[in-house]
């Protein structure tokens, strides 16, 4: 067979070859890595997936792997895949920069321990995934290093911030890629370019290595092109960590067992709610079209669908505009010039510590961390803390109180991901508010630390994108995502004919190809 | 619009330690005012009989046994240092900053 066609490939179709023999993890590898040779390019053409490949160390780690197969060793489900990690986990052996100039050229002294999961299963990790910086953007614009394009229509984003991860996954640059999602980073990018996303709840995979933005809203989720494929990856992220005082105790969901279950396309007796508030006006048509479809589909699936009321959503996106930036301002205190990172010192004699870390934040932040951080400097200051960030933790307080009503009545919520298709690079980036009032449909899940997937339900009429639905479950019962997710994709799939990516427009070539198995790009 | 004076921004960048420049301070006084116009309603919808929640998954009392465990080396810890002397993190001037 050609290298194109493994690229082609899902995760748990390439995983059974691996198991079977048929192919090995340096040829797969090989082939995804000439893949992004192909496609990705760099900060100025072609899809900018990446901000690191690690050709060399990728095949290194591939030859191990089939030769520990070959010794006979008992491997993990997805011993031999390869896998991208978005820049804002950290790696031993290459860069961490989580697309900041603060960053550029780190190094992390340890793994993440989701990376350290990830060798554990025997994956093999190709590079880092492009992102906004410090994962403060929905668009991947606010990447230091130039944006991420959107496979789909290279004018297009592929949201944020982690649209490097859905972009090479929409892109077959690689099957499988890790996210994190404060606000909807893992599954407005998913929606936007029609891969699948899921952010678990809150505590169920570790953050330990997931550089913080903000501590009580940052979980780490797997991303993919099928809904069973990201509960393979899921399987392998989620668990107790003792490195993570927030890591929930417990054994993780069976959120494999709960995709192929759902795959039967039966969901009678799932109580499926619409959240009223995430929908109607201000949401483009084709995203109502295809979501009304796709709820339609539920119900001839069985599921018992109801309209459920969350009146609180409406104040989830100014509560998390508080409560984000104030975190965000506490936790990149830590980038000062003093023990790793950027250091700028100012001319002159004498100068001062504080001197040097006001010049180093002034060149390494890009324009909107700055925004968010003086944003949260303030809500948290003496005379505005109460009005401020002491009403949006009240706020949280109402957001999971509509939750847990809303639970009482149905076993999932769902929605539209997010309000539009994707827009163009550069349409909103003078305008923050604007590009904020996209994750109007995912922040909720974060203020209240439930878990929610996007899935692609077609393409919008008016422009041909991908529309994203998203499911929403109770916190720890991740499975349910999962079970009606598998079961909405298979409905789609029949009806279809053909998964949607197969509709994805062929990438152009790239001129930059001589140096991209090799390391160092950006 | 809600106020936010110029020199007030320039108050907050300096307890963040960032430089800004006279362009970037106005740019970002106008910028905050619209989002603090956005985001103050919080403040109405609440009232003073609900908790505030910190946290979306309350742990209590996380702890680890007290033994000493693997951590990093000196030198890993000092790896990406940007100036390193006698093992330790070399760094500016930090007392007599007044004089």
């Amino acid at each position: 067979m050609s290298a194109a066609d493994l690229t082609r490939w899902d995760a748990s179709r390439l995983a059974a070859a691996l198991q079977a023999g048929e192919v090995s993890s340096v040829d797969a590898t090989r082939a995804h890595l000439d893949r992004i040779a192909q496609v990705d390019g760099d900060a100025d053409a072609g899809v900018h997936a990446f901000l690191h490949v690690a050709g060399e160390q990728a095949l290194a780690d591939a030859a191990e792997v089939d030769a520990r197969r070959g010794r006979g060793e008992e491997l993990g489900p997805l011993a031999g895949v390869p896998v991208g990690v978005k820049d804002v986990l950290t790696t031993t052996g290459m860069p961490t920069t989580c697309g900041s100039r603060i960053l550029e050229g780190w190094v992390s002294p340890y793994d993440a321990t989701v990376v350290r999961q990830l060798k554990a299963a025997g994956m093999v990790i190709v590079g880092k995934t492009n992102m906004d910086e410090f994962a403060m953007g929905s668009t991947t614009e606010r990447s230091a290093f130039g944006p991420t394009r959107n496979p789909w229509d290279h004018t297009r984003i592929p949201g944020g911030s982690g649209g490097g991860s859905a972009a090479a996954l929409a892109a077959f640059e690689v099957p499988l890629t890790v996210g994190s999602d404060t606000g909807g980073s893992i599954r407005q990018p998913a929606a936007v370019t029609g891969t699948v996303g899921v952010k678990p709840t809150y505590g169920g995979v570790s953050r330990y290595g997931l550089v913080a933005m903000a501590s009580s809203l940052d979980q780490a989720g797997p991303c993919g092109r099928t809904v069973l494929d990201t509960a393979l990856l899921h399987e392998v992220m989620a668990g107790h960590d003792p490195h993570d005082s927030t890591s929930l105790p417990g054994p993780a969901p069976q959120v494999v067992a709960a995709a192929r279950e759902g795959a039967s396309g039966d969901l009678r007796g799932v109580r499926v709610g619409v959240v009223r508030e995430l929908g109607g006006e201000g949401y483009q048509a084709g995203v109502r079209a295809r979501f009304d479809e796709a709820v339609a589909l539920l119900t001839e699936a069985g599921a018992d669908v109801v309209e459920v009321g969350c009146p609180n959503f409406a104040h989830a996106l100014p509560a998390y505009y508080l409560i984000m930036p104030s975190e965000a301002s506490s936790n990149l205190a830590r980038y000062d010039g003093m023990r790793y990172g950027l250091r700028v010192v100012p001319d002159g004699d004498g100068v001062t510590a504080e001197q040097v870390m006001a010049a180093t934040r002034a060149a390494g932040f890009g324009e909107e961390v700055k925004r968010r951080v003086i944003l949260g400097t303030y809500a948290l200051s003496a005379g505005y803390y109460d009005a401020y960030y002491g009403s949006a933790q009240k706020v949280r307080t109402l957001v999971q109180r509509d939750f847990d009503a809303a639970f009482g009545q149905v076993d999932v919520l769902v929605s539209p991901t997010a309000p539009t298709t994707a827009y163009r690079l550069g349409e909103k980036l003078d305008d923050p508010l604007a590009m904020y009032a996209g994750d109007v449909a995912t922040i909720p899940a974060n203020l209240a630390g439930v878990p929610g997937m996007s899935l692609p339900v077609g393409l919008a009429d008016e422009d041909g994108l991908p529309v994203g639905l998203q499911i929403l479950a109770p916190a720890r019962e991740d499975q349910r995502l999962y079970r009606v997710g598998a079961a909405l994709e298979a409905l789609l799939l029949q009806r279809w004919g053909a998964p949607l990516l197969a509709r994805v427009p062929e990438q152009p070539a790239t001129a930059a190809t001589a140096s991209s198995t090799t390391e160092a790009r950006a | 619009m809600s106020d936010i004076s110029r020199p007030e921004v320039a108050h907050l960048a300096r307890l963040a330690r960032i430089d800004m420049t006279e362009e970037e301070l106005d740019r970002m006084a106008a910028q905050l005012g619209a989002v603090l116009d956005a985001v103050e309603q919080v403040a109405a919808v609440v009232g003073d009989d609900v908790p505030a929640t910190s946290h979306p998954m309350p742990l209590r009392n996380v702890t680890r046994p007290d033994v000493v465990v693997p951590s990093l080396t000196a030198e890993e810890a000092l790896a990406a240092a940007p100036e390193v002397e006698d093992g330790r993190f070399r760094v500016p001037m930090i007392l007599g900053e007044e004089a």
